[in-house]
This record gives C-alpha cells, sequence and structure tokens, in this order.
C-alpha cells in the first residue's frame, strides 16, 4: 500500500494513496464543511459530482482552489483548509447558493433538519451580498413524495439515488445554466414517471427540495372527530429511530414510549404492525413451502425463487420493470395492508364498528407506504384498508403538537389482539429480517422439528447483496437477499435468464432495509445511525420471549376464528393481493 | 486523372456558399460546357480560401489569378474573357485600400503576406472532395513514414521535440499527452478529434474539415499508431452539415485506398474513425464533457483526474486532441520537429489560425506563425479598423477570453504571452473592437454567452455567472454604483478559482479584462451615469440644440410616445420622462440639432 506524505492545515500526516483531502482532513480531527458530498461508507455509495464547490481548500502551487471531496492527496502536498482565500470563496458560494434559495425557512418542512441552513449557520452568513433573480418551479405532488424545485441545490444525491443505487432512472438534471434542474424527463410529473416512491431521494436531500406528503393534518382531523374509532399500527422500523426525532442517541428502542405517546394523542387501540408481520409470514412461509415441495415433487411448472412482498416500493419497480416476473413475488400483501384488511373485517366486526367509521392510521419508516395505501386494490367500495400512512417523522411532528414530553414517556403496551407479536416480526424492519423470520416458521412447518437456533447470523449484515444456503434437516435452501434496488436488480436479471440459484429472495427498496427507509428521522449521510437502529431491531427480537410468528397466540386465535388456515380462501381474499404490468 | 489546362477553384465554405457560389459554380459549369470546354477546364469547389471580407472568391490555376467578391453574374464574363481570351477581368481584382492598386496574386496582398499556411495548407488549393488532390500534396504520406519507418515512440518523440501544444485552447503539449496515453496500459484506446467549435464568430476547425478533411483523418490515424488505439472518434457539431459531408465522403475515400480499416498498407496497424454528432453544446468542447456526451449522457464535465488519457471514453484511455491540432501533425511528421520548431517562439512553436472579426477591414480566416505582434495581424493583416474608426480592443481566446488595449498591440502573440495579458489563445477567435463598442456592454455581451451554455453542474458558474451578468445589467441601465465594480471584481474571482471547469474557471476574464483596462467606462457609468461609447441606451439623452433647430417639425412627428412638443418654426423639446431613447428623432433630423448628451 503506497502511503502519501501531505500537511493540511500544517499538520503532517500519512494517509493511504487515493484518499480524498476531505478524507485525509477528516482523519486528523478537520472538518472542512461539504454539502453535496455524501457518503454512505461500507454500503459503497457516495455522492462526490464536486458541484457545491463548498468543500474548496487552497493547495499551495495549485492555480485554482481544490475542491476537497474529490481531490486525490499527493506527495508533499500542502492543504490550507481554512486560509482567507479558501474561507472567503466558501463563504461567496455559499451566498450564491442561498440567493438562489427561498428564504422561508420559517415555514419549510426541513427547517431545522436542513443542510443548507445549518451550513448558512456554520459558516456565520450574516448577509447575502449577491441578490437576483431566483427559480421557479411548479410544484409536484404524487401520492407520496413533492417535489419543491426552487429549493433544490443541485447537490445531485437524488439522482445518485435513483439512478446508480436504486436504477429507477426518474431524476437527473435537465436544462442549462441558471435554468438547471433535477427532474423526471420532459419535465413530467412524479406519478406519471415510473417512479417506485421509495423515497431514497428524500432520505438524502438536503434541503425541502423533496419532502413527503404531509398527512398529518387528516389524521388530527380524524382523532378529534368523535363519530370515528381511530386506530394505529406501527412498522417495526419505527421503534428504532423515533427517539432520535427528540434527542435520543440513534438505536434507542423506543417501542413502549411510541405507544404511550399514540394513546395521549388519542388513538382508541394502539396496535402494532408487528401483528401483522406474523400473519404475513404464515401466509409467505405457508406459500414458500408449497411452491418448494411442488418442486421437490418434479413440478416443473412451479416458480421459484419466491421472492417477498412487503415493500410497496419494490413491487411497483418490479411492474415496471421487470413485469414479466410478476407471478414469482409471493401474493402476500405487505403487514400494513394485512393488518388494514384484518382491522376493517374481523376487528371491526368484533368491536361492531362500520367500516366506514373505522380509520386506521399507521407509522411507516416509509413514503412508499403512503402510495401503497392508495392503490385500488387497497379499498372496497373506494374506502381503504389503511386510511392515512404517516411517516416515522410526521408522528414526531404530531406528538410535538400534542405538548407531549416524548423522552419523559413511562413504557406502555399495545393494545390486544393487534397488538401481540414475536421477535420475528420485528426483525422484519432491517435487510435480512423477512427472510430470517420466514426461515424460523417455514423450518420448524417443514421438518415439523424445532428449531434449536433462532439467530442466524448468516443472513444478517448490511452488504448490499447476501446470499446464504440454510440446512431444513438436510434439505438446502438457497436463501439470496438484496437491499437497494439496483441489487434487486441482478438478482432478477439472474432469474430472467434462468440463472438463479435461489430458492427464496428477500428484497427491500431501501439500503439497510426499512431502517433507512425514506420516512425516517434524516440520516444526513451518517451510516453509523442505520447500524444502530440495525442493532436496536435485533435486541428487541432477544428479548421477545416468543420469536417465532407461528407461535404468536393471536395470530393462532385470529385463524381459529375467521381465517380458518393459511392460503384459505378467505386469507386469498383479505390477505393476497395481484400485480399489474405497469410497463 | 484528366489532364485539364485550367483549373476554376471556387471558395465552397459555408460564407462563401452563403454568398451563391454553388451557383457560380453551377454557371461555371454549364458555360464551359456551352463552349464544349468542360474536359479541358476543371471547375473545383475548394475549401475557405480564409479571405472572407472579400468572397466569394474564384482562384484560376495555373496563372493564380484571384478574383475577389464573384457574382454569379460575373461567370460569363470570366470565362469569355479570361479562359477563352486569356485576358484578366481587371474589375473583379482586389484593389489594395492603400495603394489603390489592383492585384491580381493573393501572394502580393497585404492580407496574405504575413501568413503562413500549415494547418490550413490545403485549404483553398485542393478538391476536398478528392482523396488523389490530398495525396498529390503529400497526403497520406506521413502516415506512410510512420508505418514504414517509424515506432510508436519515435514518432511521439517528432511530436514532442515539435513543441506542438493544443489549439484546443490549453496549450498542452501534444507529444505528451500522446506519450502518457500511450504508457496507460488497455487493451481498448480511442482516438478523438474535437470538432465542438463553439466559439461565436470562429471557424477554423470547421474551414479545416471543410476544406482538407483528409489531415484530420491521416493525422488521427497516425495518433492511433502512436497510443495503440484502432479506433478514432470525430465529435462535431450537427450544424456543421458541410464539414459532416465532406468528412463522411473524405473517410469513405481513405477506406476505399485502404487508409482505414484493417491492416493499413500492409503494416498490420488497423485503424477506423467513426463520426458522433453533438448538439452544439459549448460545455462539450471540455473533454470531459465532450466524452459523457458521446456516451449518450448529459455532457456535463466530471472533475480531472481521471483525465481522459487514464480513463475516458467508456473508461478507456484516450487521447483528445483538437481540429487544428491534428491539421499540424503530418506536416511536423514529413518535414520534421526541427522545421516546425524553428515557427514561432520560444515556448509555443509553430502557427496559429485565427477568425478574424469585428470592427475589421479583413474579415477572415488566417494563419500566422507564433510570435506575429497584434499589430501586425489588426492592421497589416487585418486592414486596420472598418471605417477610419479608431481600434479600441481585441478580444482574444472566444467567450472566455480577455479585452486587450492598444497598449498591448505589440505583444506577440502566444500561450504564455496572452495569458500575462489577462487573456488567453482560446481555440482562435479575434474580435477587434472600436471606440463605438461599449466595453461593460461588451463583458455583457460575452458574459450572456456563458450563462446561456453553462452546464449549470457547479454552483459559482451557475448561479455566479447569472448574479455577475446582473450587475453589468444594472450597470448598462444606469443604476449601477460604485460598491457594484467591487463586487464585480470579488465575484469574478470566486468563480475563476472556485469552477469545476475551464468554462466557469474563465468566464469571468471578459469582466475582469474590461474592469483592468477600461475602468474609465465603467466609472463613467455608475459614477456620471454615462456610457462614453453611446451604447447604453439608458444613459444616454437625446436633447434639441436651440441654435440648430428649425422647428419643421419632423421630430415631433416621428416620436413615437410624444415626447417632443414645440411650436412650428421655434425650437423644439424633449421630455425627457417621456423619450424612450429610441432615436427615430435622432435619425430624422436634417439639421443635426438633435445631440446626444
Amino acid at each position: 500500500m503506497e502511503m502519501i506524505n501531505l500537511t493540511i492545515d500544517k499538520k503532517p500526516l500519512v494517509v493511504k494513496k487515493g484518499t480524498s483531502i476531505l478524507e485525509a482532513a477528516s482523519s486528523i480531527g478537520v472538518h472542512i464543511p461539504t454539502l453535496c458530498h455524501m457518503h454512505l461508507h461500507d454500503m459503497n455509495i457516495e455522492n462526490k459530482p464536486g458541484g457545491c464547490r463548498v468543500c474548496v481548500v487552497e493547495v499551495t502551487g495549485r492555480r485554482n482552489l481544490a475542491p476537497a471531496c474529490c481531490t486525490e492527496v499527493a506527495e508533499g502536498m500542502e492543504v490550507r483548509s481554512h486560509s482567507i482565500r479558501a474561507v472567503n470563496a466558501r463563504r461567496t458560494v455559499l451566498e450564491l447558493i442561498l440567493s438562489d434559495h427561498p428564504a422561508d425557512c420559517l415555514v419549510c418542512a426541513k427547517s431545522g433538519n436542513c443542510e443548507l441552513q445549518d451550513m448558512a449557520h456554520h459558516l456565520g452568513i450574516r448577509e447575502i451580498h449577491y441578490q437576483g433573480e431566483q427559480s421557479h418551479y411548479r410544484e409536484d405532488t404524487s401520492p407520496a413524495i413533492i417535489r419543491e424545485m426552487d429549493k433544490c441545490i443541485l447537490c445531485r444525491r437524488c439522482e445518485m439515488m435513483c439512478n446508480e443505487v436504486q436504477t429507477v432512472g426518474v431524476l437527473s438534471m435537465i436544462n442549462r445554466g441558471f435554468h438547471a434542474v433535477v427532474s423526471p424527463a420532459f419535465e413530467m410529473n412524479l406519478d406519471h414517471s415510473s417512479c417506485t416512491y421509495c423515497g431514497q431521494c428524500v432520505a438524502v436531500c438536503p434541503t425541502g427540495a423533496l419532502t413527503e406528503v404531509d398527512q398529518t393534518g387528516a389524521v388530527i382531523r380524524a382523532l378529534s372527530d368523535p363519530s370515528k374509532t381511530v386506530i394505529v399500527q406501527t412498522a417495526p422500523a419505527v421503534r428504532a429511530a423515533l427517539g432520535e426525532e427528540f434527542g435520543l442517541p440513534a438505536g434507542t428502542l423506543v417501542t413502549g414510549k411510541m405507544a404511550a405517546a399514540l394513546r395521549r394523542l388519542g388513538f382508541d387501540y394502539v396496535f402494532d404492525t408487528d401483528f401483522a408481520a406474523d400473519l404475513t409470514i404464515m401466509e409467505e412461509g405457508t406459500e414458500l413451502l408449497g411452491r418448494l415441495n411442488k418442486f421437490l415433487a418434479g413440478d416443473k411448472d412451479v416458480k421459484l425463487p419466491i421472492l417477498t412482498s412487503c415493500c410497496p416500493a419494490w413491487v411497483k419497480f418490479f411492474e415496471h420493470h421487470f413485469p414479466g416476473l410478476k407471478d414469482i413475488p409471493s401474493t402476500a400483501r405487505s403487514p400494513q395492508q394485512m393488518f388494514g384488511s384484518i382491522a376493517k373485517t374481523y376487528f371491526a366486526d368484533k368491536m361492531q364498528v362500520k367500516r366506514e367509521d373505522l380509520v386506521v392510521v399507521s407509522i411507516m419508516p416509509c413514503v412508499a407506504k403512503k402510495y401503497e395505501s392508495s392503490r385500488d386494490e387497497f379499498a372496497v367500495d373506494g374506502n381503504p384498508d389503511v386510511d392515512y400512512a404517516l411517516t416515522t417523522r410526521e408522528l414526531a411532528q404530531i406528538i410535538n403538537l400534542a405538548n407531549i414530553d416524548f423522552k419523559f414517556l413511562p413504557d406502555e403496551e399495545f393494545d390486544q389482539p393487534m397488538g401481540e407479536s414475536t421477535g420475528a416480526s420485528v426483525i422484519f424492519g432491517t435487510t435480512g429480517g423477512v427472510i430470517e423470520a420466514a426461515v424460523r416458521t417455514a423450518y420448524e412447518l417443514q421438518t415439523g422439528k424445532t428449531l434449536e437456533r433462532l439467530d442466524f447470523e448468516e443472513l444478517r449484515g448490511m452488504e448490499g447483496l447476501r446470499k446464504a444456503t440454510i440446512d431444513f434437516d438436510g434439505l438446502p435452501i438457497n436463501i439470496g437477499i438484496a437491499h437497494g434496488l439496483g441489487n434487486a436488480r441482478k438478482l432478477l436479471e439472474e432469474i430472467k435468464t434462468g440463472a438463479s440459484e435461489f430458492h427464496a429472495i428477500e428484497i427491500m427498496s431501501c439500503p439497510g432495509g426499512c431502517i433507512g427507509g425514506g420516512g425516517q428521522p434524516y440520516h444526513h449521510g451518517d451510516v453509523e445511525i442505520l447500524r444502530k437502529r440495525q442493532k436496536a431491531i435485533y435486541s428487541e427480537d432477544q428479548s421477545k420471549t416468543i420469536r417465532k410468528s407461528h407461535e404468536n397466540p393471536y395470530i393462532k386465535k385470529l385463524y381459529q376464528e375467521f381465517l380458518g388456515e393459511p392460503l384459505s380462501e378467505k386469507a386469498h381474499h383479505l390477505l393476497h393481493t395481484e400485480y399489474f404490468d405497469r410497463s | 486523372m484528366a489532364d485539364y489546362k485550367m483549373h476554376l477553384l471556387v471558395c465552397g465554405g459555408t460564407g462563401c456558399k452563403a454568398a451563391q457560389s454553388e451557383l457560380i459554380k453551377t454557371n461555371f459549369q454549364n458555360q464551359l460546357a456551352e463552349r464544349g470546354l468542360e474536359n479541358e477546364i476543371q471547375v473545383i469547389h475548394t475549401g475557405c480560401f480564409g479571405f472572407c471580407e472579400q468572397g466569394p472568391i474564384v482562384k484560376i490555376q495555373p496563372d493564380n489569378t484571384f478574383y475577389v467578391s464573384v457574382s454569379p453574374d460575373d461567370t460569363l464574363e470570366i470565362i469569355d474573357e479570361h479562359v477563352v481570351k486569356g485576358r484578366i477581368v481587371e474589375r473583379l481584382l482586389y484593389t489594395d485600400p492603400n495603394t489603390k492598386s489592383q492585384i491580381s496574386e493573393s501572394k502580393n496582398m497585404d492580407f496574405y503576406k504575413k501568413q503562413v499556411r500549415i494547418a490550413l495548407r490545403n485549404c483553398g488549393f485542393i478538391n476536398p472532395e478528392n482523396i488523389e488532390e490530398y495525396i498529390g500534396n503529400d497526403g497520406y504520406s506521413a502516415l506512410g513514414k510512420c508505418l514504414d519507418e517509424l515506432s510508436p515512440e519515435e514518432a511521439i518523440k517528432i511530436i514532442m521535440d515539435s513543441g506542438l501544444r493544443g489549439r484546443g485552447g490549453g496549450g498542452f503539449p501534444t507529444g505528451l499527452k500522446w506519450d502518457i496515453t500511450r504508457k496507460v496500459e488497455n487493451e481498448q484506446k480511442y482516438v478523438v478529434c474535437n470538432a465542438d467549435e463553439g466559439d461565436p464568430g470562429a471557424f477554423m476547425d470547421r474551414s479545416i474539415l471543410e476544406g482538407d478533411p483528409h489531415t484530420v483523418i491521416e493525422a488521427m490515424a497516425i495518433c492511433g499508431f502512436c497510443i495503440g488505439a484502432d479506433k478514432g472518434l470525430v465529435y462535431i457539431r450537427a450544424e456543421y452539415p458541410l464539414a459532416i459531408q465532406r468528412l463522411k465522403t473524405a473517410l469513405k475515400q481513405a477506406r476505399e485506398f485502404g487508409l482505414l480499416g484493417e491492416n493499413i498498407l500492409g503494416s498490420g496497424f488497423s485503424f477506423d474513425i467513426e463520426i458522433r454528432y453533438g448538439a452544439g453544446a459549448f460545455v462539450c468542447g471540455e473533454e470531459t464533457a465532450l466524452i459523457h456526451s458521446m456516451e449518450g449522457k448529459r455532457g456535463e464535465p466530471t472533475f480531472k483526474p481521471p483525465f481522459p488519457s487514464q480513463e475516458g471514453y467508456l473508461g478507456k484511455p484516450t487521447n483528445v486532441n483538437n481540429v487544428e491540432t491534428f491539421a499540424n501533425i503530418p506536416p511536423i511528421i514529413n518535414k520534421g520537429a526541427a522545421w516546425f520548431s524553428t515557427i514561432g517562439t520560444e515556448k509555443s512553436k509553430g502557427t496559429k489560425v485565427f477568425a478574424l472579426a469585428g470592427k475589421i477591414n479583413n474579415v477572415g480566416l488566417i494563419e500566422v506563425p507564433m510570435g506575429t505582434t497584434l499589430r501586425e495581424v489588426i492592421y497589416d493583416i487585418g486592414g486596420g479598423i472598418k471605417n477610419g474608426r479608431q481600434f479600441k480592443s481585441v478580444q482574444t481566446g472566444g467567450p472566455s477570453g480577455g479585452c486587450l488595449t492598444k497598449d498591448f498591440l505589440d505583444t506577440p502573440i502566444d500561450y504564455d504571452n496572452l495569458l500575462a495579458a489577462g487573456s488567453m489563445m482560446g481555440s482562435g477567435g479575434m474580435i477587434v473592437m472600436d471606440e463605438d463598442d461599449c466595453m461593460v456592454s461588451i463583458a455583457k455581451f460575452y458574459l450572456e454567452f456563458t450563462l446561456e451554455e453553462s452546464c449549470g453542474k457547479c454552483t459559482p458558474c451557475r448561479i455566479g455567472n447569472k448574479r455577475l451578468h446582473e450587475i453589468l445589467e444594472k450597470i448598462t441601465n444606469g443604476n449601477g454604483t460604485p460598491e457594484d465594480l467591487t463586487k464585480l471584481r470579488m465575484l469574478s474571482h470566486v468563480i475563476k478559482d472556485t469552477s469545476l471547469c475551464g468554462l466557469g474557471q474563465t468566464s469571468p476574464n471578459p469582466v475582469l479584462s474590461t474592469l483592468d483596462n477600461f475602468m474609465d467606462e465603467y466609472e463613467a457609468h455608475v459614477k456620471e451615469g454615462k456610457c462614453p461609447a453611446g451604447q447604453c441606451k439608458a444613459l444616454l439623452q437625446y436633447v434639441i440644440d436651440d441654435e440648430q433647430c428649425t422647428g419643421c417639425t419632423l421630430c415631433f412627428r416621428i416620436c413615437p410616445v410624444g415626447a417632443i412638443s414645440g411650436e412650428k418654426r421655434s425650437p423644439h423639446y424633449i421630455d425627457q420622462a417621456l423619450c424612450i431613447k429610441c432615436g427615430a428623432c435622432f435619425e430624422k433630423c436634417k439639421f443635426n440639432a438633435i445631440k446626444i448628451a
């Protein structure tokens, strides 16, 4: 390994060849400000177009200033990160960005969480010396994402996510010069494009240019309507991240506080999507075993591998890009939609509430869930199974509005029956979790034996593409895992060519799975936050007495009282779905 | 080849074609045919002769008579008088503006006397659509020499020793670039010819491709041989249809002659060229943006390194050179490095092609040795300033160059001197301005261009140039303040210092150089509210001189906004609050009574 000697702000240091000035500086505690740059280490996701020019530094002997993010160190280099020339240029560049940015910070959805605002504060901008015309674009509203391009600073992070990480290819820069903007082709609306609503553009946007559709007002109105019974479900990944919105360290589990807060907000029943995740495992696991056993019996027409179908962005992705494979994913609805369906039938009957008087709210780490809940097939006579899908961030917003001091809330339990869940369901929130939960159940159903070991370390991790073979008592089951749609695409291409070696594949759209969802508290490029959330999820699994979905007593009861068997006709009707060719 | 007694060379450059040179050629052909002379006298469409001011040009060989400003109506006379009777048509000869004498041979014209033509050597002399004429003029002998006698290293050494530097603007040593690309190991490499000429008013590369396309093909093949590439790409703007057509014809002929394709001249070396079209984005002349455009991506630059020589087209090592650079290669290989390096200055060898434009008598395309002074170019070759006006400034280097004053007229032109003077060589645009040009408006004009052509990727170029332009607009609208001048300078420096690519790094040059050289004009705008050149309308005031005004009422009647009042036969008055400064009264007044204050 070739090493390079250089000095940064007069401090000598030695770093590996190929290191950027930015990384080298960071290694000695010199934090050069950046705006467009984003590096999700270990996930191989890096955005460094070198476009914002905030990170410019002075390099002795160089004609102009060097962008620290994309300039590699060189032997003998002398870098000055805070020379008057560099600081003046950095501030001027930021002033220029601000001069083309609406000054509506006080009422911006991103206020307090905006990297541009933070940078203006960090660099002590008190006046914008260069004022002039500002860019104006029409607002684009879709079922999940709002684009307010007046606030775009052209960091290109969304574009990189959409094209390189997700390979969705909807967002790219169009037009030139001052009129350049990131947009779907021909400035079409997002909902006319093949956008999957994965929300990764929202997750990485440094400003308020990309945000989720705000449904907090509708939920507050429902809560204050005495004629409505309002129930709530919370997705597994929310509990591992919600605390961050209230200043708790990343990775703090706030399951109990969250239940307490929801109760104080006035929800009539505080339930858990985890319950429906256990139900998903029953249906999807049974479907997997059904296909697998047919295959083992020599049925040539059986479709394998089976693909998970919990992630709405992933579903929309294959509907657009791989419609020919639409009979391969499991037909099981996502936990959010299974919950809604059961709530508005089984639970509504039990409570003797009319469907139209029952409002189902979900709290999701995701923006695509807003879109999913609006899909026509998940409504009965126009009444959706899930009325509103709030993001983790929106929940924090209404907790604040209700004057609840979240940090000091006591831990409370979910309500029954739809609040009971197992350790298997909570790990749905991370990459590898759905398939691990499925393995725990499928193994026991297939072999009739009790699993000795519940922690399948081989299925865990942060690698974008992982594979493992699980021994089902002599029967090797090949499992593939992909998070990030670009990785999913690779597995789908293999399936298309018949080269796939897998029996089952888990796919989640967001890097890290739902813990890294587009509706989660902003990670601002810090991948360590995702790791901590993941760890929290696994610790909640560890702490559960029941860790296999098929052992959830309320799920057993649900089948006894209402559904019959997994894949029964009723289950098919209420818990399964079909996919459409959107190519 | 048929044995013709006489050749009529009709300029087929884009400028002369626009002035009906196609019809001139057809007329000649028809009239020759009527006289049964079509097998004795050949009519040829050549590339640009360079003397565009005097186009369309017809040159007659073998006697080298050079007819200027020929119209389709003149062809009959040329045929009957010159071709048939051997009598020169004197009225179509060039008249020397100083001596008033008529000159029949181009070499005796001031416009051509100081020119040395290397890159343009064949333009106007050969039929660009006939490979045999190129071959007849030493064409493809340099490629033959490389394949037969030289190793790639030896050929690169000749280019290095010649001192040739990139003619696209950067001035990077060409031989060194080739050497670097040669040394990067990869099975697939590419040679790219940058024909995305985008400077306003510049047509050096277009003229070479139109007038001598084979020189570029030959040079690209030599480059391929040197760096180890078997594939070449010409990136050319789609707005150059004639250049594209001639290039296509040339490529076809070169393939037919075995000078492109597999196993060229039995040497084992294979090379072929494809054409890629650009959509006319100026920034695509920047090599990384050009490569992205060829790859079907958005034409925007990326940070260097990696340089194209390391990771270029499709990630493979790629050598990008400009058209004019390539046009110098075959003569250098043929005549040697020593010959080439005797021409020019210490650090800038050879010649440079310039597109002369603006307020100059001889607009056109010229090629002069490096080291020629601006004065020689403007006055000797260019024939001085139009209409006897005073020289004010010359802008070199295209939209990113600087405006130089008369103090720089004796500066020998080369890369380093122009840079030191606050301008640059650029690709060779040269625009001359006279006393009627407002330098603030000129800076604004160039900035408008870069503003349009910025890709928008980096902040300083995208927003900074916009703000610069807005300040200039404010000044030319009469609303500028002295503080704006400080802002202009400070912002310009930051844009230069922080922009991602060459476009942004040089875009403030017109502003900075005019601030440096014409501060008095800026100050007149912001302090006195005056535009000394009388170009900024908002700063003009039309007033009526009581002494001169006869009260004829013509101005009163012509004024579109009713700003002029007065009794018949007594002096009139302009209400400044109503005046929109259209200048109609000024133009109409027969008594010079309306003045610009």
